[in-house]
């Protein structure tokens, strides 16, 4: 009886070992690692040709490491590239995009958790048919828009003109079409319906009895905003600031329809100068410039990993 | 004379949906007073309604004489503690209790004075400097009973508050509520679906059901008077025996058994012969040397035996009727046993069979 307990407890203990190698690791690692190996390759191929110089380069071997390593077309990207007659290199465009990320990003999501917090918390009447008017847009095609917009930031433009040379009949003409507040608006415009959603289901999943709470606690409807909701939500406000950073810092289309050469955010003068047709074409400029552009929203994406997956499956999950 | 909280011809809709319709209730200064009922019946509705959470559709209410119908919740006197606590997460204990008092801008000194009361009275000085996050669900209500308390307000509004705790913690935050009540003698309405809480806590019980109230009487007039099948169903447990036959002459005929009703406490003299219901509590029925005594006595055949350790609950067969009996936990009985019961017809109750109401 006694050596029977001394030997339960000197026998093996702690759970089950399990084998490294079985056949759904391997699966499982397998696919990994091709998955890994299909998205890393182009990008070690970009990487090892920025670093080359042209000679080498037209030796044909794309996955060799540089024999010589030369930081010369990251230089030449960076502020000596041209686009048509202009050889200032992507750095006016990057300057342009921050320009039009800031205030975009700054102005949206502050509208836009308003407006979820509104949604989800004060339910006045007509919310429902607002929230899935607001939500509809969010399924219509840009295309559509296009147009439109450029007449809307013209007349409002001119509205705007109008309105100065009220107070200054020598106020000179204001213009939204072609100017980066234009695109800015256009930009805040478009995040709306789906970071309103995003914010509205976050808020909703926030209990309502402590909504209640702060109520009763004399609190209104900016007090409860600021002093109980958003130092609860610091998740879902990382979540938009990176749906809406590399959304739009990616952004082609709007930026190359209304703004003008020298507003050109940094993704249409990077098309610019890769997509060039004249002289000789620099593989390595094009790919430095590309892997400066990718830049910023490659490092949203690393600085905020972890925050970024709770907020997704804070806030997205409900509907 | 004016009451704590007066609420006249209260309706509430949502949509086509009536949830309350036409209610009355007046609250008298200090008094503790209870809603209970079943979920669905529109009980933490109505309390959310006098906080003025919910926007009614129709009716005014009053608190200590003012028209509060329109007022905003902090503008009521009222302090609310909820089922879930609702205590502020990124805020300490302290944050907590002074968020209210802060926003009515009250004078800092004034905030510690009262921070310290409440935090005396509820015994959580040591918490103060903590978040909700590191504290038990005891400690958490606790709190926000506090935020309540720092109000300084007339009417405290209880949601179910003890719901979430485990069922020892329950019994003694309850015996800590009735002595808070004892000390602040203040209004406290306080929604629940637990008829213990109830009965241990009120100074009267509103039943509710389907957004009215069946009965508002004391404890001991909701236990012993019930007003109609409703309330005597639901409170009491094991719930009460009923009985269907006829009333006829002052007596209760069922099958072949006729049960003279002498002494018992009619609410109008009975002249016509009607269908009716008897209720009889199990805890009501007396078994073995006291038999005799009883004015009723009846054979019943045991069905089933479940001890409890204080009592024993006897499911028995009278004649065809199905009828439970509550008996000392030292009694001996054994299932298929027959055995001899008795009744005081005074304390049984008597249902008009159609309206459902007390005879």
């Amino acid at each position: 009886m006694v050596d029977a307990t001394v030997n339960a407890q000197s026998g093996p203990r702690g759970p089950k070992p399990k084998r490294v190698i079985s056949s759904t690791n391997i699966i499982i690692y397998g696919t990994l690692f091709v998955v890994c190996l299909y998205y890393l390759l182009p990008l070690y191929v970009m990487i090892v040709t920025s670093l080359k110089g042209m000679p080498e380069i037209r030796l044909g071997n794309i996955f060799g490491p540089p024999v010589e390593v030369t930081f010369e077309p990251w230089v030449k990207a960076w502020s000596e590239a041209c686009t048509g007659i202009n050889c200032e290199g992507l750095s006016r465009g990057f300057w342009n995009s921050v320009w039009i990320l800031v205030p975009s990003v700054i102005i949206s999501i502050a509208i836009a958790s308003v407006n979820g917090y509104a949604l989800a918390n004060w339910r006045f009447k007509g919310s429902e048919v607002f929230f899935t008017i607001l939500i509809f847009g969010a399924f219509i095609p840009y295309q559509v828009m296009i147009y439109p917009i450029v007449i809307i930031l013209r007349e409002s433009g001119e509205g705007i003109t109008w309105f100065l040379r009220l107070f200054n009949e020598d106020a000179s003409a204001f213009r939204l079409m072609g100017s980066l507040s234009g695109l800015v608006i256009v930009h805040t415009i478009f995040g709306m319906p789906i970071l309103t959603l995003l914010f509205r289901n976050y808020f909703t999943s926030v209990p309502e009895e402590l909504f209640k709470a702060a109520r009763v606690d004399g609190a209104g409807f900016w007090g409860i905003y600021f002093r109980i909701m958003l130092p609860m939500s610091l998740p879902i406000f990382v979540v938009a600031m990176i749906l809406q950073v590399t959304g739009i810092w990616n952004d082609f289309l709007f930026g190359v329809i209304y703004t003008k050469p020298e507003t050109y955010p940094m993704t249409v003068q990077l098309n610019n100068i890769v997509n060039s047709v004249q002289g000789v074409k620099e593989y390595n400029v094009n790919m430095a410039a590309t892997l400066l552009t990718g830049l910023v929203p490659l490092v949203i994406y690393f600085a905020s990993g972890k925050l970024f997956v709770r907020g997704i499956a804070a806030g997205a999950v409900k509907g | 004379m004016t009451y704590s909280v007066e609420i006249k011809q209260l309706d509430l809709a949502f949509g086509a949906v009536k949830v309350l319709q036409g209610l009355d209730l007046n609250i008298n200064e200090g008094e503790f007073l209870v809603l209970l009922g079943s979920s669905g019946c529109g009980k933490s509705t109505l309390l959310n309604c006098i906080a003025g959470l919910l926007e009614i559709t129709d009716g005014q209410i009053y608190i200590k004489g003012e028209n509060v119908t329109w007022a905003e919740p902090s503008e009521r006197g009222i302090g609310m503690v909820f089922q879930s606590y609702a205590l502020y997460p990124q805020m300490t204990v302290k944050g907590n209790l002074s968020f209210g008092l802060k926003n009515a801008k009250v004078p800092k000194d004034e905030i510690e004075k009262r921070v310290a009361r409440a935090a005396e009275i509820l015994q959580i000085g040591p918490l103060l400097d903590r978040k909700p996050g590191a504290l038990s669900g005891g400690q958490r209500q606790r709190v926000a009973i506090g935020r309540a308390l720092v109000r300084d307000v007339d009417v405290f509004l209880f949601d179910e508050p003890l719901s979430n705790l485990d069922a020892k913690l329950r019994v003694d935050l309850r015996v800590e509520l009735k002595r808070l009540h004892n000390q602040l003698e203040n209004t406290m309405i306080y929604v629940t679906h637990d008829q213990i809480e109830a009965m241990t806590l009120a100074d009267r019980i509103a039943i509710m059901k389907g957004g009215q109230i069946m009965q508002l009487a004391s404890p001991d007039e909701i236990y012993n008077r019930p007003r109609n099948l409703y309330v005597a169903d639901f409170i009491g447990s094991p719930s009460m025996n009923f009985i269907e036959g006829h009333l006829e002459g002052g007596s209760f005929k069922v099958d072949d058994m006729v049960l003279p009703m002498d002494g018992y406490d009619f609410a109008a003299p009975q002249t016509a012969d009607r269908p009716a219901t008897i209720g009889i509590r199990p805890e009501h029925v007396v078994t073995g040397e006291l038999v005799p005594n009883a004015p009723l006595q009846f054979t019943v055949d045991v069905d089933l035996v479940e001890p409890m350790g204080s009592d024993t609950l006897v499911y028995a067969k009278l004649g065809q009727h199905p009828f439970r009996i509550r008996m000392d936990g030292q009694a001996k009985v054994t299932v298929g046993e027959t055995i001899a019961i008795g009744v005081d017809p005074s304390r049984a109750s008597l249902f008009d069979k159609a309206t459902e109401d007390r005879l």
